[in-house]
């Protein structure tokens, strides 16, 4: 029988303290039982000093109080069984089910945490996954096994983007069965989930979508433990089960401010605009998960979304994200006001993984040179329509001015394409070429001769 | 308790770092093991029976009351045969041999690990009994790899005569090969390797003035902004810039002999394709692979974060001795800013007094005496030997007024500083010209004078006058457009054009553009400088910029890098002489409507 205490010696916010323990360790899980109404809390040990245990609770400590509960160690570090049985299924940010069916049982019980992938047993990914998007597949190429978070805003319509993604992506090449998706909601409005079971609905996907939950308005301690318990089945299902996992992860931003939340609870020191010094590593725990490992077939591809606090890509959260990310998907709001869907800005946009990914034997030899050209062509228009803002753009050269047809014609065309619209990569990429036909063949530096002689169409 | 096993009992964990109590008879800086898994960790604090100690491990499971064991020794590294073509973690555990004990995931709790001490070394030894050695001198060689022969060196501070040596064989690191004996008649076995404190710079014995470049075969690197032998530079980026690629790019064809490469705090994926790419390409000097002269340091973003602290120091430690072979090293260190911001995690762990965004106060003097472990050295044994470090910097927000830019800015001499809008427009290696700078111009001058050319650095000078100037022209033609600006400012203009897109981008993945040697680089910068010229005389004649902008001319110039192999230059030639014969007809031409 392990010991219980029955004191607790402070409460802040979603911290307790326990003083006089013994053989505790440090990243235990506790239960604290109301000795009202018998409502068991969980905890877990995030600090000990002697006899003292600071334990963070993912359920609201209100109605807490010094002598009303019952506090006992567990003897675990945060587990959660796994099995193939999750899928279909829904739970909340600490793995309990929500949807009213069973507890999942197996005798194979993983720590939320994992633990780092030895760079050596990874593989580096190179299978290149067709979206349907123009814009993503020919400019910032999503590669299975990649971690691309997409950079929105408030009001963007990044889970429409998102939830296309998901019905058009080809995961599993064919096989579906052997595909899954993981989402995990951190901190979103009841609305947002909504959508998001709707579109799993419509994609036909829902027996193979495990979703951990999150609501805007549950515990923020909770919101730590969401993506760690998302990212421990996601590694389970692709590196035990094989499967071809992408993690659907929203919204970062909670997940930070709910980092925030707890860190100055603990009164540490924070680093830019309150937010915890190691909020980089911290992130890093939960991105560097994504990846393939000679192991095993499976993959784990993974698409956070995160909301930039008034729309700066500077600020700490999508800083951090996009050092330890490959890539970012930018999404701008002045394409959105503009009609353009999807609202891709492709200049701040990247895929450091397409460089391997792309070309002669994955897309078509051109794609890289064609996708430098467009970047390049449209950095140029940029620059052009900030002159033609001063002067007019009947006062432009005609080289100006076909600059500023082709970036019409670029986000209308190319950025721009219906909810529905599925598109080949040798469709986007035939349409690029297509659009570069309104600039003078001077123009395209990025292309070799033998590149346009082929592909450029007259 | 023996005196030799001295230990201590956990008092409290928090995080990375664990408090400890009856910890009198440790030492500061001392490694010790920690828990019942024991797990690696380090003295960085002591206060009367206290003491703090940083873990490179997963501290999760440790209970208060559990032992702490000393090791008596500092945290170390092993320096000897096995380094090069290995993989380590930052204290230099093989991954190879860790992915043995846990396949997949980095194990807890393993114990230290180090080079391989079973393997055999074909060992030729290059003394003899009653030879009188001193420290540094070097007692064996071992092929190390095809590209490296592996010095073995009396370690610094030893003395005295051999008084027994084993003839040459296949040796494991652990034998004993020399008996050496000191002026006190005490014996030292020297074995295949040694023992050095990570934070204990290796002794030389003399500092020397950084005067040979290190030729990256980077165009903007060489010739704009170059880096010594020796010498330090910094590429700080935002997101997105390159600053991975561009340590890539010189990891790959710097012309060092070692290449220490630490993936310090970064992505996973990045060191996978390291491994997976470097066996593969061919030093283009030796024919061999670049893995040969190469080792790697992982210590990628979510691995222990006192882990990332140590990972610097164990890569500085490990270029210095190759330095005191007689090598020259250059040292990637990608990101220093990762390595900052563990030290302010465990700053923040201790509840130290933050200064500037929190980083400690001591930041800049860490980052100090890291950059100081670099320079051209003459070593013990009299071989001349270099450290050139490279430090990637990743700026929060993009800033470079934040404290880890600041403070490296201060203690390296070329700044390559990433522009954000470079890389936007896919101009790479997206290096801002206006912000870099290279303190070594004066010192490598004569270098380039004597091996390339006498005019490298005047005409340097004049292109990146051009390109200031453009700079100045590029913000007018924002307000008037190109066409109100006078010809000669906009032959400027299309000039820099040129050199930015025919010279300053370069194709990491062209095979003939990756890597182009100076030779080249020169040649390519003349012939823009022929065209200006030429052009300039033109406009003095009163031709206009429309009819100097031919279009084939410019093509084959922005083209020059695919088209002219690095190792046949006579198309340059050509090229130069369709210039001339372009412009002097086109003078021609107009002297005689002129006449008409």
């Amino acid at each position: 029988m392990r010991r219980e205490y029955l004191q607790i010696d402070r409460i802040n916010g979603p911290l307790i303290e326990i003083t006089d323990v013994r053989d505790v360790f440090y990243g235990e899980v506790a239960q604290i039982r109301s000795r009202e109404t018998g409502e068991v809390r969980i905890g877990k040990v995030i600090k000990l000093e002697g006899d003292k245990a600071l334990i963070q609770v993912f359920q609201p400590t209100h109605g807490l109080a010094s002598e009303n509960s019952i506090t006992g160690f567990t003897g675990n570090a945060f587990t959660l069984p796994m099995s193939k049985n999750l899928l279909g299924r829904q739970f909340n940010g600490i793995g309990e089910p929500m949807d009213g069916g069973p507890q999942v049982y197996s005798n194979r019980e993983v720590n939320i945490n994992g633990a780092p992938i030895n760079p050596m047993s990874r593989v580096y990914p190179r299978n290149f996954i067709q979206t349907g998007i123009s814009s993503i597949d020919v400019l910032m190429t999503l590669i299975r096994g990649q971690k691309l978070p997409i950079f929105s805003g408030n009001g963007l319509p990044h889970n429409q983007l998102t939830a296309q993604i998901i019905s058009q992506a080809r995961l599993g090449e064919g096989s579906d069965e052997n595909f899954c998706i993981i989402f995990a909601a951190i901190g979103v409005k009841h609305d947002d989930e909504h959508f998001f079971r709707k579109a799993f609905k419509e994609a036909g996907v829902m027996d193979q979508v495990v979703m951990f939950v999150n609501y805007a308005d549950d515990p923020v301690a909770e919101r730590t433990t969401t993506p760690r318990c998302a990212l421990a089945a996601a590694e389970y299902l692709a590196f035990v089960e094989g499967m071809q996992v992408l993690v659907v992860m929203s919204d970062i931003t909670a997940y930070c401010e709910g980092l925030r939340e707890i860190s100055s609870a603990r009164d540490e020191v924070p680093s830019r605009k309150g937010y915890p010094g190691y909020m980089y590593s911290d992130l890093a725990t939960l991105y560097e998960r994504a990846g393939m490992i000679q192991e095993s077939k499976g993959s784990i591809t993974f698409l956070p979304i995160l909301t930039m606090p008034n729309d700066d890509i500077t600020h700490p959260i999508p800083d951090l994200t996009g050092f330890i990310t490959e890539g970012q998907v930018v999404l701008g709001r002045e394409l959105y006001q503009r009609g353009v869907y999807p609202p891709i800005d492709v200049l701040p946009s990247l895929s450091r993984l397409m460089k391997d990914g792309i070309g002669e034997g994955y897309t078509r030899e051109d794609h890289q040179d064609l996708a430098n050209q467009l970047f390049a062509s449209y950095s140029k228009v940029m620059e052009v329509r900030d002159l033609s803002q001063i002067m007019g753009e009947d006062d432009l050269s005609e080289l100006d001015k076909s600059y500023m047809e082709f970036g019409r014609q670029f986000e209308q065309h190319f950025l721009g394409q219906s909810f529905t619209e599925n598109r080949t990569i040798i469709e986007s990429l035939d349409l690029g070429w297509s659009l570069l036909t309104i600039l003078p063949k001077t123009e395209l530096t990025r292309l070799s001769p033998k590149l346009i002689e082929k592909y450029l169409p007259y | 308790m023996t005196t030799d096993k001295q230990s201590g009992i956990i008092y409290g964990i928090n995080g990375s770092v664990v408090t400890g109590k009856a910890m009198r008879p440790f030492k500061m800086r001392e490694m010790v093991m920690v828990g019942n898994k024991k797990l690696i960790g380090e003295i960085i604090v002591l206060e009367s029976d206290e003491a703090m100690i940083q873990v490179y491990e997963e501290t999760e499971g440790l209970t208060p009351g559990e032992p702490i064991i000393s090791t008596g020794s500092p945290l170390s590294v092993k320096l000897g045969p096995g380094i090069l073509t290995n993989m380590f973690d930052g204290i230099q555990r093989p991954l190879k041999a860790m992915q043995l004990i846990s396949p997949v995931f980095i194990p807890d709790g393993i114990g230290l690990l180090s080079i391989d001490s079973e393997k055999l070394w074909e060992t030729h030894l290059t003394v003899k009994v009653g030879d009188q050695l001193s420290g540094g001198a070097v007692y064996a060689t071992v092929p190390e790899t095809e590209l490296i022969e592996h010095r073995l060196m009396v370690p610094p501070h030893l003395e005295g005569t051999v008084v027994k040596v084993k003839p040459d064989g296949s040796y494991n690191i652990e034998e004993t090969v020399v008996v050496l004996e000191d002026e006190h008649s005490h014996r030292h076995a020297l074995k295949l390797h040694q023992i050095w404190p990570v934070r204990t710079p290796r002794p030389v014995k003399l500092r020397c003035e950084p005067n040979k470049p290190l030729i990256t075969g980077q165009r903007i690197v060489d010739l704009f902004f170059p880096i010594a032998k020796g010498g330090t530079a910094a590429i700080p980026g935002s997101f997105g810039t390159g600053k991975t690629m561009t340590q890539h790019q010189l990891a790959k064809w710097s012309d060092a002999h070692i290449i220490v490469y630490i993936g310090c705090g970064e992505r996973g994926n990045e060191m996978t394709e390291v491994i997976e790419d470097f066996p593969k390409l061919i030093d283009p000097k030796s024919g061999k692979s670049l893995m040969e002269r190469t080792m790697l340091i992982a210590n990628t973003s979510n691995m222990p974060v006192a882990a990332r602290e140590a990972s610097i120091y164990t890569g500085i430690t490990i270029a210095e001795y190759y330095r005191d072979m007689g090598y020259d090293v250059a040292m990637m260190a990608d990101s220093t800013s990762r390595w900052a911001e563990a030290l302010r995690e465990i700053s923040g762990r201790l509840e130290e007094m933050p200064a500037e965004e929190g980083y400690p106060a001591y930041l800049s003097s860490r980052i100090a005496e890291f950059y100081e472990r670099a320079g051209m050295v003459e070593t013990l044994c009299e071989a001349d030997g270099s450290i050139s470090i490279i430090g990637a910097v990743s700026p929060a927000g993009g800033d470079f007024s934040e404290p880890v830019t600041e403070n490296t800015k201060r203690y390296v001499n070329t700044f390559l500083a990433l522009d954000k809008n470079l890389a936007y427009a896919r101009h790479y290696p997206a290096i801002n010209w206006m912000d870099s700078y290279s303190g070594y111009l004066g010192i490598l001058q004569e270098w380039f004078q004597e091996n390339i050319a006498e005019d490298v650095h005047t005409l340097r000078n004049k292109m990146l006058n051009l390109l200031f100037e453009e700079n100045k022209l590029q913000e007018m033609v924002m307000l008037i457009g190109e066409e109100a600006l006078p010809d000669g400012q906009r032959w400027i203009l299309e000039v820099c054009r040129l050199v930015r897109l025919g010279f300053l981008q370069q194709n990491a993945f062209d095979s003939e553009d990756t890597f182009v040697p100076l030779e080249k680089q020169y040649r390519m910068l003349k012939v823009i400088e022929v065209l200006y010229d030429q052009g300039v005389d033109c406009l003095k004649k009163g031709i206009p910029t429309t009819i100097l902008k031919n279009t084939e001319l410019f093509d084959g110039i922005v083209k020059m890098k695919y088209t002219i192999p690095n190792n046949d230059l006579s198309g340059i030639t050509e090229i130069e002489d369709q210039i001339e014969r372009y412009y002097s007809e086109l003078i021609k031409q107009y002297s005689e409507q002129e006449d008409v």
